[in-house]
């Protein structure tokens, strides 16, 4: 841990800005040696300094250079923060250069190990940064600071002690089994409280479900036959949200099209390469291909055209999405309706001409996934599902105690579920240690923080 | 010359000469009061839950502790029988003349054995290894090896009220110098404390007014050997009562003349979290309307009642008050009064695994001067201290036990990786995988380790095979036994109160029926011994969590086997926060497993060791 690191701490994209982010107890010492400006060595502590970065006599970019010293860092080690201007390559020039003069480049997540190796954070907390690079709308970054500010680690930390108590009753029970005067904790009395710790570990599951929307967005798939106006009707939307279209991969590592904010929440719009150049999904790639993406997405927008009857094809995906979240668009309704829509559910009618039917569409999203109901501020969850796998283990335990309550187990093999329960808990808060446990959570950070 | 010397000839000290005498190296017993050999200077009882546990375990290495209960037990409980089979524990009130009588017999008639009635002043120690010690009168004995089970005797002073005295229990004649020269040699010394309550003269008290607490009507023993020593029909019973308002008005009234609450203001010692004074539960419970005390026996031969639960420093003359305020006792006559006594004891972070001291070689230390309180607890230190103090002499490696093997080995672990603020008792809770850790199984678990040191003999082992042999059979015959779905298979088991089959079912699974106890079906297997069946009764119940404790076992014990290199430097692992360098300093874990459980080394720590080990060691070695 005692050499310095260093690597691009923004997404490889063109935005305006792209930091370099470097930290170790040469990290001064070596940025100073590419920067011509102030000397960077003897700049008063947490300074912001303009400048230029050169290679040799070549200037590579114009640049605005933090100055951190320990211990009050992200690391709690020594950071310079190079704000470059440029594009992407020169902020890579600018890393190359630092890693020629004796930065070593930055494992995933080797920020946050630091920060959290020297004690400025812990687990939960170094989760919910993970969570902060990777927010997308403003809720997830509402969310990622509130599990920073500890408040999910207090959630989990009042469920642990609820459990801690009865394990302690029942400890004090088996261990001074002639105190008649202390109350003897039977399976009777138990049940109900473990009942009730299920409750609150469910809780804080369904938060974290949500949070995962929050976090994620909702992987959607707009289907439809040629000219049914699937372009015109994601372009709208697109538009109206003013989204940033990219070709950045999304969490299914398909690529998406498009993302919008709804409430905060951002759709995340699927599909192979362009609906919006050839709208021919269903006869350019077929029924089988349709139906592979209708699996993949979590919802489906299904266009149908007002002005014709229901093909042989349409009823056959209208078939298979009906187990799934879908809604179901009849576009065109500023023209003659000779559609047969009896049978169909969950109906938005639009008319991308008109504008028509906009609203509506949000308003079903909404109501599909109680987006309304998303309250970031009341709210606990854990957003990795590292922690979600840890509460349903532990809730799985709970399960498992009140089983055997059940089967009339004693009570010292109905505690090993509880303590299994409670132990999950401290895995999810890092109390107690598991060898791999950092391994593996520390990989699943991002490059560069 | 002798080999080994044991110096204190309480529970640590009987159970450590007894171990190496028998391990065949002549051993020499000082003791301040040969009177006082294997004294129960507090209550009158061994085991409870999880020490009866020890006392089993103490029998299957081939200690005395369980053997001498057997013989001078008069009343005898199985705790926790209905709250599984991981948690039940012996617990017997033993009588406090007969123990010691047994226990200084068998002294006596061990070969290689010697006691001397004498103070020990000074260790004798040459580049920092033991070789012997200088008496009182300064005599100077010789040996190779020394283990140290002064009990309270180190500085003890008895606390009454607002009167300190220089004394022993019982106004014995304490240890003044050794603790000095303890602490000159390297030692830290810790002031710890402890008390014991009044002993009422049982023919004046009014038992009408008691509630009876009687022993269990199954006979029971410690030891392995399975010797019914006492009348099982006519045990001697214990006595229930409670504190009564006026009790607790006189000790608030006097709470300042208490020598813990201001009574004497140098009070250093820290007592027991898990057995506090009377005048501390008041205090600390004030919500509570009365406490619970028992009226124990100490022995058959004379009248003294041990008044359990209500240990305290009051001044005599409000002890009076006290005692004459419970019902029963209004006109009770106290025999001998409740004292506090305060002793040093070192830091048991000072210890090796082995018991042997980091500080001096071949000095071993046992009991309560390492922090413990309880006989159970002495006993089992002494004999791994004997035990490993004959193998340091025969060159061999020392018994360790793990956290999953043994009660004693959780306590070992304890107390040299974690240390100890207070008294250290043994729980339960202490151990991950007591399930594992059972009163019927301790034979299973111990006796080749006894075996193999030579404390169980070829008598005892060869038992010991046969009932291991017993218990395969036994669960063979389960598994190939079935019911079939007959009319007279499902008579049997309407008659079993529990579901009838369509298929035919295996004995074994049909054990696992919550409702099915294995002496239901004994009639079938009448030729095994009830011990047989009790423990295959609970490892075929319990099966599925017994092999997932082995499991998880297996894990940890992975880690305890990762090593830590004993030459490691902590001061070179960057970024080790301070508190868990000093530790890490103070213990020197010798494994990764180790490590993790000293409080205040936090997982981060943890991984900067394994970093460190794993990239730099080598490499700052060169």
């Amino acid at each position: 841990m005692n050499d310095t690191i260093a690597a691009i701490s923004t997404p490889l994209a063109t935005g305006a800005i792209s930091i370099i982010r470097v930290s170790g107890q040469d990290s001064i010492k070596i940025a100073n040696k590419i920067f011509i400006g102030k000397d960077l060595e003897k700049v008063n502590d947490h300074t912001i300094n303009y400048g230029h970065i050169y290679d040799k006599k070549e200037l590579i970019d114009e640049v605005m250079v933090s100055v951190m010293k320990e211990p009050n860092t992200y690391t709690r080690e020594d950071i310079v923060e190079i704000n470059a201007h440029g594009s992407i390559a020169s902020a890579k020039k600018i890393l190359e250069l630092l890693l020629k003069n004796g930065c070593r480049l930055a494992n995933p997540g080797e920020f946050t190990e630091r920060a959290f190796l020297n004690g400025r954070i812990d687990l939960v907390e170094a989760e919910g940064i993970m969570d902060i690079i990777e927010s997308k709308t403003e809720k997830s970054l509402s969310l990622a600071i509130n599990q920073l500010n500890g408040n999910t680690s207090n959630k989990i930390k009042n469920i642990r002690k609820k459990i801690s108590d009865i394990e302690t009753n029942i400890e004090v029970n088996i261990d001074f089994p002639e105190y008649d005067d202390i109350e003897v904790l039977n399976n009777d009395i138990i049940k109900p409280k473990l009942i009730e710790i299920r409750k609150d570990l469910n809780k804080l599951l369904l938060n974290s479900k949500d949070s995962q929307i929050i976090k994620n967005g909702i992987d959607t798939v707009i289907i439809g036959k040629p000219n049914v106006g699937k372009s015109s009707i994601l372009n709208k939307l697109l538009d109206e949200e003013k989204a940033i279209v990219t070709d950045i991969p999304g969490t299914t590592r398909d690529i998406v099209e498009g993302t919008l904010d709804i409430n905060g929440i951002r759709l995340n719009l699927i599909d192979t390469a362009g609906i919006r150049k050839t709208d021919d999904i269903v006869e350019s790639i077929g029924v089988k291909k349709s139906i592979s993406l209708i699996e993949k997405a979590s919802l489906i927008i299904m266009v149908l055209n007002n002005n014709t009857e229901i093909t042989k094809e349409e009823l056959e995906i209208l078939n298979k999405i009906k187990n799934k979240n879908y809604i179901i668009i009849i576009n065109k309704i500023d023209l003659k309706k000779n559609i047969n829509d009896n049978n169909l559910k969950n109906v938005i009618y639009m008319s991308t001409l008109e504008n028509k039917g906009f609203d509506e569409l949000k308003e079903a999203i909404i109501k599909m996934y109680e987006l309304d109901k998303i309250n970031t501020n009341d709210f606990s969850y854990l957003s990795s599902s590292r922690s979600i796998s840890l509460i349903e283990k532990a809730i799985d335990s709970i399960d498992k105690s009140i089983n055997l309550i059940d089967e009339l187990m004693p009570i010292d093999i109905v505690e090993i579920e509880i303590n299994k329960a409670s132990e999950l808990l401290g895995d999810i808060l890092g109390i107690n240690y598991k060898e791999d446990l950092f391994d593996q959570l520390f990989s699943n950070f991002c490059l560069g923080k | 010359m002798y080999e080994v010397i044991v110096i204190g000839g309480g529970h640590a000290g009987c159970e450590a000469a007894l171990a190496t005498a028998r391990m065949n190296h002549k051993t020499l017993l000082i003791t301040g009061n040969i009177k006082n050999i294997a004294d129960m200077p507090c209550n009158p009882s061994i085991g409870g839950s999880a020490k009866g546990i020890i006392v089993r375990e103490i029998d299957a290495l081939g200690g005395e502790m369980g053997k001498c209960a057997d013989r001078s037990l008069i009343q005898m409980k199985m705790l926790n029988s209905s709250k599984g089979p991981a948690v039940r524990s012996l617990r017997a009130q033993a009588d406090k003349i007969t123990y010691p009588k047994v226990m200084l017999e068998t002294l006596k008639s061990t070969d290689n054995l010697e006691i001397l009635e004498a103070m020990v002043k000074e260790l004798i120690v040459e580049n920092k290894s033991v070789k012997g010690i200088i008496l009182e009168d300064d005599r100077i004995i010789y040996s190779k090896v020394v283990i140290i089970t002064t009990g309270t005797y180190l500085k003890s002073d008895i606390l009454v009220g607002s009167t300190r005295t220089r004394k022993g229990p019982h106004g014995e004649k304490t240890s003044n110098y050794l603790s000095d020269n303890l602490k000159i040699l390297g030692f830290t010394i810790k002031r710890l404390k402890t008390g014991t309550p009044p002993r009422i003269d049982r023919n004046t008290i009014d038992f009408s007014k008691t509630r009876v607490e009687n022993g269990d009507s199954n006979p029971y023993t410690f030891s392995y050997d399975n010797d019914i020593y006492y009348d099982v029909d006519n045990q001697i019973p214990c006595h229930l009562i409670y504190t009564t308002p006026t009790t607790h008005q006189i000790i608030n009234d006097n709470l300042n003349k208490s020598s813990m609450y201001g009574g004497l203001n140098d009070i250093k010692g820290v007592g027991p979290r898990y057995c506090p004074s009377i005048e501390d539960k008041i205090v600390r419970f004030s919500d509570k309307e009365r406490h619970q005390l028992f009226l124990e026996p100490e022995s058959i031969y004379y009248d003294d009642i041990y008044l359990q639960g209500f240990s305290t420093s009051m001044p005599v003359d409000v002890q009076e008050k006290m005692v004459h305020s419970l019902p029963g006792l209004e006109n009770a006559k106290i025999l001998k009064y409740a004292y506090a006594i305060e002793y040093d004891a070192i830091d048991s972070k000072q210890l090796k695994l082995s018991l042997e001291t980091k500080v001096i070689e071949n000095l071993f230390t046992a009991g309560q001067i390492n922090g413990t309180s309880g006989y159970e607890e002495a006993a089992c230190q002494g004999l791994i201290a004997g035990i490993n103090a004959a193998l340091k002499l025969e060159n061999k490696e020392p018994l360790v036990l793990k956290r999953s093997e043994a009660y004693i080995g959780v306590l070992i672990d304890d107390l040299i990786t974690k240390g100890i603020m207070d008294p250290y008792r043994m729980l339960t809770s202490r151990a991950e995988y007591r399930l594992l850790l059972r009163n019927d199984n301790a034979d299973m678990r111990l006796t080749e380790y006894g075996h193999n040191v030579g404390l169980i003999n070829n008598d005892r082992y060869n038992k010991f095979l046969l009932k291991k042999e017993a218990i395969k059979n036994l669960i063979k015959e389960l598994k190939t036994n079935k019911i079939n779905p007959t009319e007279m298979g499902n008579n049997f088991l309407r008659d079993l109160n529990t579901a009838e089959i369509k298929d035919s079912i295996t004995l074994y699974d049909l054990l696992k029926r919550p409702e099915i106890k294995i002496y239901s079906l004994k009639n079938m297997f009448g030729k095994y011994s009830n011990d047989v069946l009790e423990q295959v009764e609970i490892s075929v119940k319990y099966e599925g969590y017994i092999k997932k404790a082995l499991k998880d076992a297996e894990k940890f014990n992975e880690l305890d086997s990762k090593k830590i290199p004993s030459d490691i430097d902590y001061s070179k692992i960057k970024n080790l926060a301070s508190e868990a360098r000093q530790k890490l300093e103070i213990v020197r874990p010798t494994s990764i497993g180790q490590a993790m459980r000293i409080s205040g080394v936090n997982p981060v720590d943890i991984s900067l060791i394994m970093i460190y080990i794993k990239k730099e060691y080598f490499y700052d070695r060169k």
